[in-house]
């Protein structure tokens, strides 16, 4: 048997969020898997029918400690405690990278992020995970219980098998000093669909020139009911907001088409993208290691591409 | 009174060698190094780099420690960040520590801190390039006993304080922490500044301080990885690319957009 805490998370409208479906299918594929899933805070009602053993709550994370975590982790440190788990599972957010490692860290345990896959033979857990910015692929196998592991999103289909566990609340925990407090939260406004959850995304990088030319990939986004992302050259030049950057260090995306314009194509953009269903590559450089990772490609200037490209879109949509 | 900050910083390949060039040997799991492209100082860490110089520009009374662990140090590489101006070197050198996991670097780290601390500031990089974790300086918040903040972007001392912004997904977080503090040190902070030549004569006369396992009282044992590499390899990619031509760019565009129709993917 091989004992699973898996950590979920929820997203904006408080369901189970479609990378913690993800983790559950990898959870449950590790061999004789007995899965219990905590959640932060009241479970949404869908919880009562995922694929596992159980589901627990655990106290939910207040505001002046999301991004710290003191407390999460305290509340995951002690149910982790008492159940004793072969692999603690949580996705590659902004909340599992900082617990799990706070976790490991703190128990003496093994650690991987961002994991694509994820095994277990004979008692021993092994992981699969990009290296190098993603030219290179480790295998890993983990030598301490717990294994920790983090999950990159789109490593694995959301789960769709249901089950019947039952649900309880964890045993409270004490309250522990929060030292770093969080004072304010600023985020930007943002119009239109989310990067994550976009169909068609549209990516400009530093072969753009400038900032003007992301309202050209605006216009294209809104044409396709899509949304629009940038390389982090384009992002550090201040062409755009960093939280339009995919990639390693910026968002994931997996839409139906990933159009990636004056972008080369470095491993580590790619990583953010690579899970979509077809990249198409604008691109005045032929030799440039985009044209490896697409699809469909053009070489030739943006400039002189796009506006034709935008109008028979526009068209065909019409 | 003194600020004392050290920055964590690690030598790794460099992370532009362009894919083409990026290459495994299998029987050793290790990357080789194309020829003439040296080793750098991690991106990210010379983003703390710069943090820290940010806060003694506008304090002089700010003492910037860098502390590296590894083994095949590039001096070149490694001066880097005392040519940008940071005053004292230490390295952790010993050929025993040049495939480290997390675990077995932190406890390092932390060795390494309690000799020549106390400090008050532990900034390290995001992630380091080559391994792509992201968990050292999160580690070693825990194994210190100190608050931590990641990836941070803006950084204020005000007394027994820092002020931060920490960049989350959609924007940024403003936190206050009691120092002495672990922070992770993010790129938007912005571009770490090149060294000019007084700072470059000045790092090539700085020896730096060398500290050995024994010195630090750690045994090879004590290192043992928690995570086993036991493959490393270049991914298999059999994706062919469908380049559309048309008489001239703008007709490229337009066949693009059909081509992309037919396959009912717009
Ligand atoms: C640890 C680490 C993490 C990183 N994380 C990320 C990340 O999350 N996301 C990310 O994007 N990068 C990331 N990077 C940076 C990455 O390595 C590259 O430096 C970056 O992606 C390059 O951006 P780019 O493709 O826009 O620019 P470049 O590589 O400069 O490419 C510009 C391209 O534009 C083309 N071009 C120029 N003019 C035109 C024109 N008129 N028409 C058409 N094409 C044109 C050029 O041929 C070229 O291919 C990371 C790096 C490291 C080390
Ligand atoms: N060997 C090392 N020597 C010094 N600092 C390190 C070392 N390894 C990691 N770090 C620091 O920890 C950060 C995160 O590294 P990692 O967890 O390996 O991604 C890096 O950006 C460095 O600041």
């Amino acid at each position: 048997m091989t004992t699973v805490l898996l950590v979920a998370e929820r997203d904006e409208q408080g369901e189970i969020s479609q990378t913690t479906l993800q983790a559950v299918a990898a959870a449950n594929g590790l061999t004789e898997a007995q899965v219990t899933i905590a959640f932060a805070g009241e479970a949404p009602s869908s919880a009562g029918s995922l694929a596992a053993e159980k589901v627990v709550t655990l106290s939910a994370i207040d505001a002046s400690d999301s991004g710290i975590y003191e407390q999460a982790t305290a509340d995951v440190a002690a149910f982790a405690a008492s159940m004793n788990p072969d692999v603690v599972m949580f996705n590659k957010s902004d909340f599992g990278s900082i617990v799990s490692a706070r976790l490991a860290f703190r128990t003496d345990s093994a650690l991987a992020a961002d994991c694509i896959g994820i095994s277990n033979a004979d008692g021993a857990v092994s992981v699969t995970r990009p290296v190098y910015g993603g030219s290179a692929l480790a295998e890993f196998e983990i030598r301490s219980t717990p294994a920790i592991v983090t999950l990159r999103a789109g490593a694995y289909e959301p789960s769709t098998e249901t089950g019947s566990p039952s649900v309880e609340a964890a045993d409270s925990t004490e309250s522990v000093e929060q030292r770093a407090q969080v004072t304010d939260t600023v985020a930007e406004a943002r119009d239109g669909v989310r990067l994550e959850d976009a169909n068609f995304v549209v990516s400009g990088g530093r072969g753009l020139g400038g900032p003007e030319a992301f309202h050209v990939l605006t216009d294209l986004a809104s044409v396709l009911g899509g949304a629009v992302g940038a390389s982090r050259a384009a992002c550090d030049a201040g062409w755009i907001d960093h939280s339009h950057q995919v990639g390693l260090t910026g968002k994931s995306v997996s839409p139906d088409v990933y159009i990636a314009v004056g972008i080369s194509g470095a491993s580590q953009h790619m990583a953010g993208c690579s899970s979509s269903r077809a990249i198409v590559a604008i691109n005045k450089d032929s030799t440039s290691n985009i044209f490896k990772e697409a699809r469909f490609g053009v070489v030739g200037d943006w400039e002189k591409i796009l506006p034709s490209f935008i109008a028979t879109v526009r068209e065909l949509k019409a | 009174m003194k600020v004392r900050i050290v920055v964590l910083a690690k030598q790794v390949p460099d992370p532009e060698t362009p894919p083409s060039q990026f290459k495994i040997d299998e029987s050793s799991n290790s990357v080789i190094t194309p020829n003439g492209v040296p080793p750098v100082v991690n991106g990210f860490d010379l983003n703390a780099v710069e943090a820290a110089l940010l806060l003694k520009d506008s304090d002089a009374d700010v003492e910037i420690t860098v502390l590296s662990v590894g083994s095949d140090f590039v001096m070149d590489a490694m001066k880097k960040p005392l040519a940008m101006g940071a005053d004292r070197l230490v390295l952790v050198a010993d050929e025993l520590l040049d495939k480290l996991d997390s675990s077995a670097t932190v406890k390092l780290l932390a060795a390494a801190i309690q000799k020549d601390g106390p400090f008050d500031l532990i900034l390290g990089g995001r992630q380091a390039s080559d391994w792509d974790q992201a968990h050292v300086t999160l580690g070693l918040s825990e194994v210190l006993g100190l608050p931590l903040v990641s990836l941070v972007k803006k950084l204020e001392i005000n007394g027994d304080s820092v002020s931060l912004q920490r960049l989350i997904p959609d924007g940024y977080q403003a936190i206050t922490a009691p120092i002495p503090a672990v922070l992770t040190v993010t790129n938007e902070l912005g571009e770490p500044r090149y060294p000019n030549l007084r700072g470059i004569m000045q790092a090539s006369r700085k020896k730096p301080e060398i500290f050995s396992l024994d010195d630090l009282g750690l045994s090879p044992e004590d290192l043992t990885p928690k995570l086993e590499l036991k493959k490393l390899y270049v991914p298999e990619s059999n994706k062919q690319v469908e380049l559309i031509e048309g008489e001239d760019e703008a007709d490229s565009g337009k066949k693009l957009a059909l081509r992309l129709r037919e396959e009912k993917l717009i």
